[in-house]
């Protein structure tokens, strides 16, 4: 069949230019032929592999109806400016029929830095809410009842600590911490690979992760423990395949490191959860989330044994590709966070953010916001792509690109298993350089137009200037105004106990977020906490890769 | 001839650990030729001018996509002046909103690269505005 169309095109082709380019590639620089047919699936079997909806290896999909019963949760990233600004802004979006709180929190927090030392001048409230202690936390989930929103909460060094703060806001809204519905990224390993917002080294910060898995297993069942994210890999400019396997690989790690621990894997497999990227490349993202759920099946039952399908199936969450929104004709970014979307909702996503068109330049405005928002309920309501499990399932080309990804990612799984697993592999800059390298090559490919982007270097124009969010430089007056009253009013001696108990305990071998949550309790703050940790792990210092 | 290669410091100031950019123009400015320092996440304003300063650099790249550009530029500007660098050319890239341009470019900022900008265009820059310094 395909010798016939190569004979078919060779004779169109003759005399004529037959193809627009010599060869075709994904965005991530992975070939694509001219045509799929059954010959490219041979000796595949659809029985085996393929299978149905919500059927191990999932590879369609993990419910047996996907959309028809549940859309996806529409989970908009927010926070900015004081816990009262993000407060409001949850509310805003609520109100809107957004259906999970997802927060952001500003690189001071995540850094674990209170808004008032000196590192923090100029970051306080700027990509994120500023966090310092559970006063806080308690400003920003004012009137939002913890028993009805599931929340997602994006922060990975000081993970535990935050996650503290959240279970103590429950408590005192007298919610059941078993009825807690959300996720915590905690996802330390691709901090190291590709965020860098890391403070410990790798494996007093493992330690703390399986803490939080520990504690999770016990205390809050419908809690994700951990997201383990490709989106940030993707974003440092990662090939779909190396966002693929570097994820699964540091869940690999994290599922070894808990079963160390003495847990049963399928007492905490089934509440981790996955984070990916939705990049442009629309039919690549759809066989990078097939590949993501058939790995993680086999991976489950065959590599750690896991009894429970609900170890084996992998949940995810999708964000559209931050790094392909452009600051030129930035209209042009709800079209492409649109593609992206579909995307991730013809892979199955289970959550979904979509980003705005003005975040080139900013923190998204209440009305980028809004229509980004907008988007999913278009897709979810109009497009009627979500009235089939899995429409794509036995695409001849689809098939083909999902086990083309799926073989590239094992190949990369098994590279880093030989070198000792993620955390020797990050400690000799393995992911890393292969990133670094896959960002340089995009970008000459850009520079040379071999990959056009619109309204970058192709079909330009100028345009006029965006509205775009201010945030107030106030910010960092009013938290360390706050903080100060803060440490004024709360028992020192109280405080001093509990951070003095977490140093004994960060020196031996316990399970810390018991100790932990008494710090939060006790109002210490978030940079108390940390710095008394650090006090006993030390500080992670990277060798810059260029 | 031989002439004195281009000498450059790419720097992240701040907390933010986003290093995409800065790394790709280190990569592309030394393979235009010059001479690339880059020195590494989470430098503060003083680090990074007696970094430049040691490294006796033509040129300082900063990359921030964190919003602290209104207070980490202005401050490595003010370091600069007291050091008496005011020769150094000082370039921009990031996340930085349209309306921070014109002050940022007050307090000495010699060009603001956004997103989307070609790695020839930053290179042509770089040797243009140093050879105008050598005349």
């Amino acid at each position: 069949m395909s010798s016939r169309h190569e004979e078919t095109t060779r004779r169109t082709a003759s005399g004529q230019p037959g193809e627009r380019a010599d060869e075709f590639t994904t965005v991530s620089n992975h070939p694509v032929r001219r045509l799929y047919t059954p010959e490219d699936l041979s000796g595949w079997e659809p029985v085996r592999k393929l299978v149905l909806p919500g059927e191990p290896p999932y590879t369609r999909g993990i419910h047996p109806l996907m959309y028809r019963s549940r859309l996806w949760t529409m989970r908009q990233f927010a926070g900015f400016g004081s816990a009262e600004d993000s407060n409001q802004r949850f509310r805003y979006l609520l109100s809107q029929g957004q259906t999970g709180l997802s927060v952001a929190f500003d690189l001071p927090t995540l850094m674990g830095y209170d808004s008032d030392h000196a590192l923090a001048e100029g970051e306080v409230g700027k990509c994120g809410v500023a966090i310092s202690s559970l006063a806080d936390m308690e400003l920003l989930f004012d009137r939002i009842p913890l028993g009805g929103v599931s929340t997602s909460m994006t922060i990975n060094s000081p993970a535990a600590i935050i996650w503290a703060m959240y279970l103590a806001v429950a408590e005192k809204q007298g919610v059941d911490w078993a009825a807690l519905n959300g996720t915590l990224q905690n996802d330390i390993l691709k901090e190291y690979i590709a965020q860098k917002e890391y403070i410990y080294p790798p494996k007093p910060s493992m330690r703390l992760v399986i803490d939080t898995f520990e504690f999770g297993a016990r205390h809050t069942p419908k809690f994700n423990a951990i997201s383990i994210s490709g989106y940030h890999i993707r974003e440092a400019g990662s090939t779909a395949i190396q966002e693929l396997a570097f994820t699964l690989r540091d869940a690999i790690e994290y599922v070894e490191w808990g079963v160390a621990r003495g847990m049963g894997v399928d007492d905490f497999a089934p509440r981790l959860s996955f984070f990916f990227n939705a990049h442009n490349d629309f039919f690549e993202e759809i066989a990078k989330y097939r590949a993501a759920r058939r790995i993680w099946h086999r991976v489950m039952t065959e590599r750690f044994g896991a009894k429970s399908p609900r170890s084996w199936a992998l949940r995810f969450h999708a964000q559209t590709a931050g790094c392909s929104l452009t600051a030129q004709q930035p209209y042009n970014n709800v079209v492409r966070t649109a593609l992206q979307a579909l995307a991730a909702v013809m892979g199955g996503a289970q959550s979904l953010h979509t980003n705005s068109l003005d975040e080139a330049w900013a923190l998204p405005t209440e009305f980028a916001a809004t229509l980004a928002l907008r988007t999913q309920q278009i897709l979810a309501h109009e497009s009627g792509v979500t009235s089939v499990a899995d429409p794509l399932g036995g695409s001849y080309f689809l098939e083909t690109l999902t086990n083309e990804v799926e073989a590239g990612a094992l190949e990369y799984i098994r590279k880093i298993d030989a070198m000792g697993g993620m955390i020797p592999a990050i400690e000799r800059g393995f992911p890393q350089r292969e990133i670094a390298d896959s960002a340089y090559r995009y970008q000459v490919a850009v520079d040379r137009k071999e990959k056009i982007i619109v309204g970058v270097n192709e079909f330009t124009g100028e345009e006029k200037p965006l509205e775009t969010l201010q945030i107030d430089e106030s910010v960092r007056g009013s938290q360390t105004e706050r903080l100060r009253s803060l440490r004024a009013e709360r028992s020192s001696d109280a405080v001093q106990r509990s951070l003095s108990a977490l140093r004994k305990g960060a020196e031996g071998s316990e399970n810390l977020m018991p100790l932990i949550y008494d710090t939060v309790k006790d109002y210490a703050t978030l940079g108390e906490i940390c710095a008394a940790l650090q006090e006993v792990f030390g500080t992670h210092e990277e060798a810059a890769v260029t | 001839m031989l002439e004195k290669r281009i000498r450059v410091l790419i720097a992240k100031p701040g907390l933010d650990g986003h290093d995409r950019g800065a790394k790709i123009i280190a990569r592309a400015l030394r393979d235009a030729g010059m001479e690339v320092i880059y020195t590494g996440l989470r430098q503060t304003p003083e680090m990074i001018a007696s970094a430049a300063l040691q490294e006796d650099v033509d040129v300082i790249g900063l990359s921030i996509l964190s919003g602290a550009h209104n207070t980490l530029a202005p401050q490595l500007m003010n370091l600069l002046h007291e050091k008496g660098m005011d020769g150094v050319t000082v370039l921009l890239g990031g996340t930085i909103p349209a309306a921070d341009i014109p002050a940022l470019k007050k307090a000495g900022i010699a060009e603001i690269f956004l997103p989307g900008t070609s790695t020839q265009d930053i290179v042509d820059f770089v040797r243009q505005s140093v050879e105008a310094k050598a005349r």
